[in-house]
């Protein structure tokens, strides 16, 4: 058998054979097309479920909400009506301070929002006091070069007349000048 | 070959729309029914496998969320399927077949309502020349009734009375979520919504969930007084683009129910993954089904279509029609694609 003749490919990743249009006259000026542009739209109802409403009104009310694991006893943030260890329905609803830990942060120097964030921007995991899971917050009101974990940190409400059922009601979390928590004291949820 | 069979089944009671309910609060207490039904401590599955679709909720990696209700700590094996749950199935099959698991806990769940269905269904296609035109599944299908039509194969009134039976046969099912029908002369005087297809031929669009148990061997036989046998499987595809098809056949199904050994036996019972009236003549003779076998005694995609939980749906009324006793030998197909483009049978059967 023998070899097929090898395809004279141009430089580069992305490159593509020449088209041979020859055989269509008409096609003999026309540009060969490189890529095709087909834009989608879909439109979605969302349907938080039982739990995250019940956590979006908490968050109206300017508090924070998690469920205990009935198997474990650990508090989740936010809740979602099973517990992710056990499968287990949650039923048990606790009030969390409004008080944590970075256990964990990222220091953002690419534009992802479009502008909405000045850059470097300090995204960071913090571990509410009472809760055995971080949830994401923007870290602010310190240079980003101080940021570190077991910083303290509380987070900076939007006016309460412009609270909704949203997580935007926290417009970010500032330290709260109070000693730094030990490592090992957060070592399992680093 | 081992013998694997279906000890457990749950499933959603299935709605136009679930309104309320996330999606892993809508397959939790499927999940929980499933394992309490099968006897299996929850720790003790050797493998999980799901299937859903991220088009569906709109949301990516929509089904790491709802892995929170299987309970995976201490880590377990898992995988998951962008697929109907009939082929997380065939992927819990293959691997008790490898002699890596013993027992796999299986579930599959679509929330249909969220988006436009039949235009969310359209990015399924070739994105070249066929998403662009944003063909709606309806769309699609209406070209293979007229196909399955003009080769005699069925008609409008052959696939009317297949809406009403479909539908009325549903009375019985508690799950089912459309139990009723006109008669099919009343049918017949509705408009078409893409001719040939009318309403009835339609399957509704539907929220639901549905879970299964598998074990092998002598564990399935410990675990169910009638275990539901997986004596064949297959699953086969056809070409992509719907102008490299006849759709008025399906030999994709026809291999797959060769393969799965559906004529190795008298079949009691089948239920047929056809999400409009016409494709059951279609299924009918690609599986070689006889005028005899009673198709779809739950209903069917016509009396409840959760997406991505439909096919499994299927193997799921199968094996709870062995374990009762009322029959012993059925199959069970499903299909994923527009048009019947991918398909799997799946021949069950109980002992003595």
């Amino acid at each position: 058998m023998s070899e097929p003749a090898p395809i004279d490919l141009p430089a580069g990743l992305w490159s593509q054979p020449e088209l041979d249009t020859s055989a269509v006259a008409e096609l003999a000026d026309v540009e060969s097309v490189q890529s095709l542009r087909a834009a989608a739209t879909l439109y979605y109802d969302y349907t938080p479920g039982i739990a995250t409403t019940l956590f979006l009104r908490a968050l109206k009310e300017k508090r924070l909400t998690g469920e205990v694991c009935a198997e474990s006893g650990k508090v989740y943030i936010p809740p979602r009506g099973v517990s992710p260890t056990s499968g287990l329905v949650t039923t048990e609803l606790v009030e969390l301070a409004h008080v944590g830990t970075m256990v964990g942060y990222c220091i953002v120097n690419l534009d992802f929002t479009g502008n909405a964030q000045e850059i470097p921007y300090v995204s960071a995991l913090i571990l509410l006091d009472g809760a055995d899971i971080p949830i994401y917050g923007l870290v602010r009101e310190i240079p980003y070069d101080e940021v570190r974990v077991g910083m303290r940190l509380e987070p900076v409400w939007v006016e309460d007349s412009e609270l909704t059922t949203s997580f935007e009601n926290i417009k970010w979390w500032k330290p709260t000048g109070e000693p730094d928590t030990s490592l090992s004291d957060i070592a399992d949820y680093i | 070959m081992r013998d694997v069979a279906i000890i457990a089944t749950a499933q959603t009671r299935h709605v136009r729309a679930d309104t309320i309910h996330s999606e892993v609060e809508l397959i939790q207490p499927v999940i929980a029914e499933v394992i309490e039904r099968s006897g299996v401590d929850r720790h003790d599955f050797d493998f999980t496998c799901s299937g859903s679709s991220d088009y569906l909720a709109g949301q990516p990696f929509s089904f790491v969320m709802t892995l929170d209700a299987v309970g995976a700590w201490p880590p377990i094996s898992e995988s998951h399927v962008e697929m109907d749950g009939a082929w997380a199935l065939y992927e819990a099959w293959v691997k008790i077949q490898t002699g890596h698991a013993d027992t796999a806990l299986v579930y599959s769940y679509g929330k249909s309502s969220p988006g436009d269905l039949p235009r969310v269904l359209s990015r399924m296609m070739d994105p070249y020349y066929e998403a662009p035109l944003w063909p709606t599944s309806i769309d699609v299908a209406a070209l293979q009734a007229r196909a399955a039509i003009d080769a005699g194969l069925t008609s409008e009134q052959a696939m009317a009375d297949i809406a009403y039976r479909s539908r009325t046969s549903a009375a019985n099912n508690p799950f089912a979520q459309l139990t009723s029908s006109a008669d099919p002369a009343t049918l017949l005087g509705e408009d078409y919504i893409a001719d040939p297809l009318r309403k009835h031929d339609c399957a509704p669009i539907t929220d639901g969930g549905v879970a299964i148990v598998l074990a092998a061997d002598d564990k399935a036989r410990a675990l169910h007084d009638r275990p539901a046998w997986i004596r064949g499987i297959d699953h086969r595809a056809d070409g992509h683009h719907l102008n490299m098809r006849d759709l008025s056949v399906s030999p994709s199904a026809a291999i797959a129910a060769q393969k799965a050994g559906v004529a190795n036996g008298p079949i009691e019972i089948a239920e047929l993954h056809a999400n409009f009236t016409h494709q059951e003549a279609i299924l009918r003779a690609a599986l070689g089904l006889g005028d005899d076998v009673e198709v779809n005694p739950s209903g069917g995609p016509l009396a409840a279509n959760p997406m991505m939980a439909a096919g499994l749906l299927r193997i799921v009324e199968v094996a709870n029609r062995i374990h009762s006793g009322d029959v012993s030998r059925g199959v069970a197909h499903a299909t994923g694609g527009h048009a019947l483009q991918h398909n799997l049978v799946a021949v069950l059967e109980g002992e003595g």
